[in-house]
């Protein structure tokens, strides 16, 4: 049989991230090939690859035995490439059809065709059993309307080759149901479909073939019949625990945060937990569980309409990062780059950003002396890096970055802490670092919120684990519970809903 | 939220529903103060006044849809209008050629702002601030200072002459925008250009080209403009070196009003037609009601102000509609 699509060997390198290693991944006619691994394992970074996104530092991509040499997403698309991308991507002003149709419009001489754009489109959508507009805007839909849309594009381009990343992931039952229909239809029509998902019912019911990547290498390849969920999982969570997680348990302090019953329309449910202090509580889940918007709560950055916040024994509802400051309450967000930090600005500029609500004045002005010294002293306590604290962030390292972002939270002395994915893009010895500094401020008694994908990191580093997944707290650890990696692998099953004795 | 709720101020917003109220809304308050705003000649006067705001405006819509602006109109328009009277007095070339140049000289000046944006990476802003300056001063070498006048009277009759009660200036304002309406609604341009400035990243991956849509979208603002500083001279008679100074702002607040976004994506010619006319019966009418100049002016600021709020109110609405990211 034809290879449809064969990657040689490819890698891609981002600065401090070796995100691709060598992969090698065939795709045959009419084949659905599944494609399972955790965030950051390289997916999206394979996906971009072969939609023409992005261009491989190493390696060969042949297409019907033809080597590929795109230069941009369309030479893809010409070469019968279909993407259905994660985010969706559609222009929220255009209609349906113009969305569908976008770059390849029906035309009449100079002009669209607008008739056959909309019947063309009000059949392709038809072929969901949903009922759409397609002369609506394409912001007006609900989010999994959205989501077939951006499929019915991918379809309307007369693929060969489609890849589907999370396609169900804001889709209804109903509506997977009917994708399901479509991904059948296309695969009798011969075309190859690369599928990503992490529902582990999904891609067994649906794969011909499963492979799992981890830390941008392939962990496993085989027949769908060679694999079951457990051992898919095993593959994508692996056996990396021989990293030492320098966690100096205790016995935690007073109850400095307990969250009873929150709850936000459509992505937060009844999250119940307490965290004392010196304890770290670790948040495990799929990216948009919900762990990020908990935090966004916590510090007053979107409101809850359920349930309620106690601070050290006092109810609280934050109203602004301001006032989760003021009762002690600081995030340190997941994208360093856009929220945590000031790039352009100096290390001594970001360190002080917090601290100068509430200090570092001598009258009117502000205490230089007082900020240089203060960013000195978190500079070394952390470890930073850096020639002198005038140094621009941008110029410095992921890791220390990432150092900068959390001495800026420290810099108001916090009761508790909140970090999101605080070692995500960061070499192996800062995170080591970094973890080391977690530890310490445990020990200090510092309460401390940890997000992570890293499944490892949260294990290790957590006197407990809560587990998301579509808004709920699904499953709860404490460290007593196991073997880290026993535990890994039910964390990864709970959260995935792929496997029921989490 | 109701959907189909969402889904009638996605349409107000998209067709300039909106802008059309607002247009009502000021020309009956005007005329309960005034009737005469609506006599028959007097919304001839307005539609000729509106002319040359109204034919930048086209072009300005074609900018911002695609998530640009143009702030160098006003030279451009003098630029292109003293070019063209230079070539037909001091050249002598026939009158049509001259017109033609003057056009030309706004494309050429459009399609340097749009490849500083494009290949240049420069940010809108900028390149067509530069673009602003640097017409505006060789309009003042070319002329080196004075009026161009003498024309043949034949140069100035489009920004002159009526057809029947109607002024040619203000029938060509609107034959444009109708064209302009159709390319933006009926071509595939019009629809790649709004996904530009609506979703970049899309444009992108759908494989359009965004370098060659924004050199098209500058050229096209410049040639306008070089149509405007036409009209310009034969309205004044003459090629003024000083003229349009500022125009820029009247024609991107008419636009804006018309609701089209400063951020791209959203908005139509419809909207701009309308837009372009608030400014102009408000002028005309805040003028009749013999209002000192100092308070027409703060009454406009009022009338922006409100005009914007309104605008960002229907977007806030729109934004809750849309899914968040993780």
């Amino acid at each position: 049989m034809t290879l449809l699509l064969d990657m040689r060997n490819v890698h891609k390198r981002y600065p401090g991230v070796h995100a691709l290693k060598g992969i090698s991944f065939a795709l045959r006619e009419g084949e659905l090939h599944a494609l399972v691994g955790e965030n950051g394992a390289g997916k999206s970074t394979l996906i971009k690859v072969l939609g023409g996104v992005v261009v491989p530092d190493e390696g060969e991509l042949l297409v019907r035995g033809i080597p590929a040499h795109w230069a941009g997403p369309g030479d893809a698309i010409r070469a019968g490439v279909g993407i259905i991308h994660q985010e969706l991507s559609l222009a929220p002003h255009l209609s349906v059809a113009e969305n569908i149709y976008l770059g390849r419009e029906p035309r009449r001489g100079p002009f669209v065709d607008r008739k056959r754009l909309r019947d063309d489109a009000a059949r392709l959508v038809a072929g969901f059993g949903v009922d759409i507009d397609v002369k609506r805007p394409a912001g007006a839909l609900p989010p999994g309307e959205q989501q077939l849309v951006e499929i019915a594009k991918a379809l309307s381009q007369n693929v060969s080759l489609l890849a589907m990343d999370e396609p169900t992931s804001s889709l209804s039952a109903r509506e997977t149901e009917s994708l399901f229909r479509v991904v059948a239809d296309l695969k009798a029509k011969g075309v190859g479909i690369i599928y990503i998902s992490h529902r582990m019912e999904e891609i067994f019911a649906l794969a011909d073939r499963i492979s799992v990547l981890r830390d941008g290498e392939m962990a496993g390849s085989a027949p769908a019949e060679e694999f079951d969920p457990e051992k898919v999982i095993s593959l994508m969570v692996g056996r990396r625990m021989e990293t030492l997680y320098p966690r100096t348990f205790r016995e935690p302090g007073e109850e400095f945060l307990r969250v009873e019953g929150l709850s936000r329309k459509d992505v937060l449910k009844d999250i119940t937990f307490s965290l004392r202090s010196g304890e770290i509580l670790g948040i495990a889940g799929l990216v948009g569980s919900g762990r990020t918007e908990l935090a966004r709560c916590l510090v007053g950055l979107d409101g809850f309409d359920g349930g309620r916040i106690v601070v050290v024994g006092v109810p609280f509802v934050p109203r602004s990062p301001g006032d989760a400051l003021r009762k002690g309450i600081v995030l340190v967000p997941e994208d360093r780059k856009r929220q945590g930090l000031f790039l352009n600005r100096t290390i001594r500029d970001n360190v002080a950003t917090m601290k100068l609500l509430q200090g570092l004045r001598r009258g009117l002005f502000t205490d230089r002396a007082a900020v240089t010294h203060l960013a000195e002293t978190s500079v070394q306590r952390l470890g930073v890096r850096c020639r002198s604290v005038f140094e621009p962030v941008f110029a410095l390292s992921g890791g220390n970055q990432q150092k900068v972002a959390i001495a800026k939270g420290l810099a108001v002395t916090p009761k508790v802490l909140v970090l999101d994915e605080p070692t995500r893009g960061v070499d192996v010895g800062a995170k080591a670092e970094i973890h080391q500094i977690m530890n310490d401020l445990a020990a200090g008694g510092m309460a401390i919120l940890m997000i992570s994908s890293d499944l490892p990191e949260v294990l290790g580093m957590s006197d407990a684990v809560l587990v998301f997944r579509e808004g709920r707290c699904v499953a709860r650890f404490s460290r007593e519970e196991g073997e880290p990696d026993r535990l890994s692998e039910r964390v990864m099953a709970a959260a995935t809903g792929g496997v029921a004795h989490a | 939220m109701p959907e189909e709720k969402n889904s009638i101020l996605f349409r107000l917003r998209e067709q300039g529903a909106g802008s059309v109220l607002l247009l009502l809304a000021v020309v009956l308050l005007l005329a309960a103060f005034q009737p005469g705003v609506l006599h028959g000649r007097n919304m001839a006067n307005v539609l000729a006044q509106s002319a040359i705001v109204g034919v930048c405006a086209v072009g300005m819509t074609f900018v911002l849809l695609s998530g640009g602006i143009d702030l160098s109109v006003g030279s451009v328009l003098a630029l292109a209008g003293a070019v063209g009277a230079w070539s037909c007095k001091v050249l002598g070339l026939p009158v049509p050629l001259a017109w033609s140049v003057a056009l030309l000289t706004g494309t050429v000046c459009g399609m340097l702002s749009g490849a500083l944006v494009a290949f240049g990476g420069v940010p809108p802003f900028m390149a067509t601030l530069a673009m602003l300056a640097s017409a505006r001063g060789t309009t003042l070498l070319l002329t080196q200072g004075y009026p161009l006048s003498g024309l043949s009277p034949s140069f100035y009759t489009p920004g002159w002459a009526s057809v029947g009660p109607l002024p040619l200036s203000g029938l060509i304002f609107l034959a444009l925008a109708l064209a302009a309406w159709v390319l933006l609604r009926r071509t595939p341009f019009g629809i790649h250009l709004r996904a530009l400035g609506d979703n970049p990243e899309t444009a992108r991956l759908a494989g359009l080209s965004a370098p060659r849509l924004t050199l098209a979208v500058y050229g096209i603002s410049g040639t306008l403009a070089g149509l405007a500083g036409v009209l310009m001279v034969g309205r004044l008679w003459s090629a003024q070196p000083s003229v349009g100074i500022g125009l820029e702002l009247d024609v991107i607040a008419a636009v804006v009003l018309g609701g089209t976004s400063l951020f791209g994506g959203v908005g139509g010619m419809g909207g701009t037609v309308a837009g372009v006319l608030v400014m102009g019966f408000l002028d005309n009418g805040l003028r009749l009601l013999e209002l000192s100049s100092y308070v027409q002016q703060s009454v406009k600021g009022l009338i922006f102000v409100g005009a914007v709020l309104l605008d960002l109110a229907l977007k806030g609405y729109y934004r809750k509609g849309r899914s968040r990211d993780a």
